[in-house]
């Protein structure tokens, strides 16, 4: 849905994440949420209607950017810069009281 | 250790003031939830420096480089990737930062929040493919993201204009603008008069338009937005002068203009009035941006839109009270008089009067399928049928449907249910309260919570 205008320049990735077990490359300056929408079915599941959703508004304020990064869940994804290594995984439904 | 002043925001309010604290000696303390500092308006501002983005962002992103270099360079200690769950008179904040939490005191606090896009919910705004025009602009500026496919923009304001603007500078893809703004009516030519105070502003908004006008379809007066599609947009639908309209779309950028994040000054009790023209609530400060709680100030677009130029004086201003308050002050009035710091902010708001009056609040009736509550999927029709048997009151809707109850608190559906209520009663919408605002402000987890308390054993 979204590309990374920095893709076309053949600049190599600045890092790999791994998103639901895959890895994936990724940028500098990047956020959770923007992996999001750059790779398909990691995007959280409405927790009432099971229905998908992806991040809508970047500033920590609308919660459809909530992951499981690096075992946390309900994680604002667009309040997160990407590390090297982090695991991001999707988040269906609501958040279990274990993490 | 206690602070001199604890300021929530490194954007253009809380740098300023931070900067302008931390020269007469205080002890500064910034935090904020983004990665680096510059606010929602200069984000990446840093990094983008030099590279392709730079040229396409425009010179009022640039010149936020020298403030984040100022602040950098100052003694103000900055917290980056912070988020404030709990605040305590006297004054207490409670952190989150990696996983841990930990409990902060400072003799002043200043909130430098900055505002929200206003959440406008329509059918289909949910579906995979509909953002905000603001959160597609954040995605160019920290990751250079560009959307794909069939590009729709739709909404009001200044914003979409100078995000489809910086899109086409580089060579992103747009089918075209939906304009929901309708003609300029004589309010808004009464105001005219005031913004050629800022004429270069006025021609800046003017040549955006125009150039967009000859690059891409241009519809005006859109009417009854919806979005449809299984799993992820894949039409958008509107009407135009009595006629229906039906396009192919993967993605939908929507924008209806930008409000006060105000869940911390609620939360705190603070007292905040209606503005009736754009349709939200603001704390209520003197003209030093103190709230009705001593001790506590607000400075930026967290206290009514200005924009990010009024949102530096007002950090200038607020930081000569804040000195004062502590001991480091002097005359303030006089350094008030001698920095120009009313003319400066007047002509930072000469503008301010003609947008308010060219881009209102939208107050098109939402059809009862709508979802208002993105969390808990509660719609307009929900909504209406709860409040018919109670009192005008957001808090037993919330009771009664779980509207507002989810993790983003009501930040989106607040105003909407505040609006429906209004509708359904027969009453003007700032006579109806907002939702009430609890601690924690962020989702928390308990072994966060936990590990406050090792700190707290730990002295």
């Amino acid at each position: 849905m979204f590309k990374s205008v920095l893709e076309g320049s053949a600049a190599a990735p600045d890092m790999m994440v791994m998103v639901n077990g895959v890895e994936t490359p990724a940028w500098n300056g990047e956020t959770v949420a923007s992996i999001l929408l750059r790779v398909p079915n990691v995007g959280r599941t409405s927790p009432v209607s099971g229905k998908p959703r992806l991040p809508y508004c970047q500033m920590g304020v609308c919660f459809d950017c909530l992951a499981v990064v690096d075992g946390i869940a309900s994680t604002q994804g667009c309040l997160v810069a990407v590390r090297p290594g982090m695991r991001i995984d999707i988040q269906r439904g609501p958040r279990e009281i274990a993490r | 250790m206690t602070y001199d002043v604890l300021i929530v925001g490194a954007g253009p309010a809380g740098m300023s003031a931070a900067v302008q604290l931390s020269r007469l000696g205080l002890a500064v303390v910034v935090v904020d939830e983004q990665p680096a500092p510059g606010g929602q308006i200069w984000r990446g501002v840093e990094r983008n420096k030099s590279g392709p983005l730079s040229q396409a962002l425009g010179e009022d992103y640039r010149k936020g480089l020298s403030l984040v270099e100022t602040f950098r360079a100052s003694p103000a200690e900055y917290m980056p990737e912070t988020q404030v769950w709990h605040i305590e008179e006297g004054w207490s904040v409670f952190l989150t930062s990696g996983g841990r939490a930990r409990r902060v005191c400072a003799r002043v606090l200043l909130f430098a929040t900055g505002a929200q896009e206003r959440p406008v919910p329509f059918p289909g705004w949910t579906l995979p493919g509909v953002m905000t025009v603001g959160a597609a602009q954040i995605l160019l500026k920290s990751g250079g993201m560009l959307p794909q496919g069939r590009v729709w923009i739709a909404g009001a304001g200044p914003l979409p204009l100078l995000y489809a603007t910086q899109a086409l500078d580089l060579r992103g893809q747009l089918s075209g603008y939906l304009d929901t703004s309708g003609r300029p009516g004589l309010a808004a030519l009464q105001k005219l008069p005031g913004a050629w105070r800022d004429l270069a502003g006025l021609a800046k908004g003017a040549g955006w338009l125009r150039a967009l006008r000859r690059k891409i379809e241009f519809v005006r007066d859109v009417k009854d937005l919806r979005a449809e599609g299984e799993g992820r947009l894949q039409h958008i639908e509107w009407s135009t002068q009595g006629r229906r309209r039906r396009v192919e779309a993967d993605v939908l950028l929507v924008h209806q203009g930008v409000v006060p994040r105000i869940h911390e000054t609620l939360a705190l009790g603070c007292a905040h009035d209606w503005r009736a023209d754009q349709g939200y609530f603001a704390p209520r400060l003197d003209r030093w941006g103190e709230t009705s709680r001593p001790g506590l100030f607000v400075a930026g677009d967290a206290g009514g839109i200005g924009g990010w130029s009024a949102a530096m004086v007002s950090g200038e201003i607020v930081a000569l009270a804040i000195a004062a308050r502590l001991g480091k002050g002097g005359d303030v009035e006089e350094l008030r008089r001698q920095a120009r710091l009313d003319d400066r902010l007047a002509k930072a708001l000469a503008l301010r009067p003609l947008l308010d009056a060219l881009y209102p609040p939208p107050r098109e009736r939402l059809a009862d399928e709508t979802i208002v509550c993105r969390c808990e999927d509660v719609t307009a029709g929900t909504i209406r049928a709860a409040t018919r048997t109670s009192v005008p009151d957001p808090n037993a809707v919330k009771a009664a449907t779980r509207c507002g109850m989810g993790p983003c608190q009501g930040r989106q559906c607040g105003y909407t249910v505040q609006a429906l209520l209004a509708e359904v009663h027969g009453v003007p919408a700032g006579s109806v309260a907002f939702f009430n605002i609890r601690p924690p402000l962020k989702p928390i987890t308990l072994s966060e919570i936990a590990s406050l308390e090792d700190m707290e054993t730990a002295g």
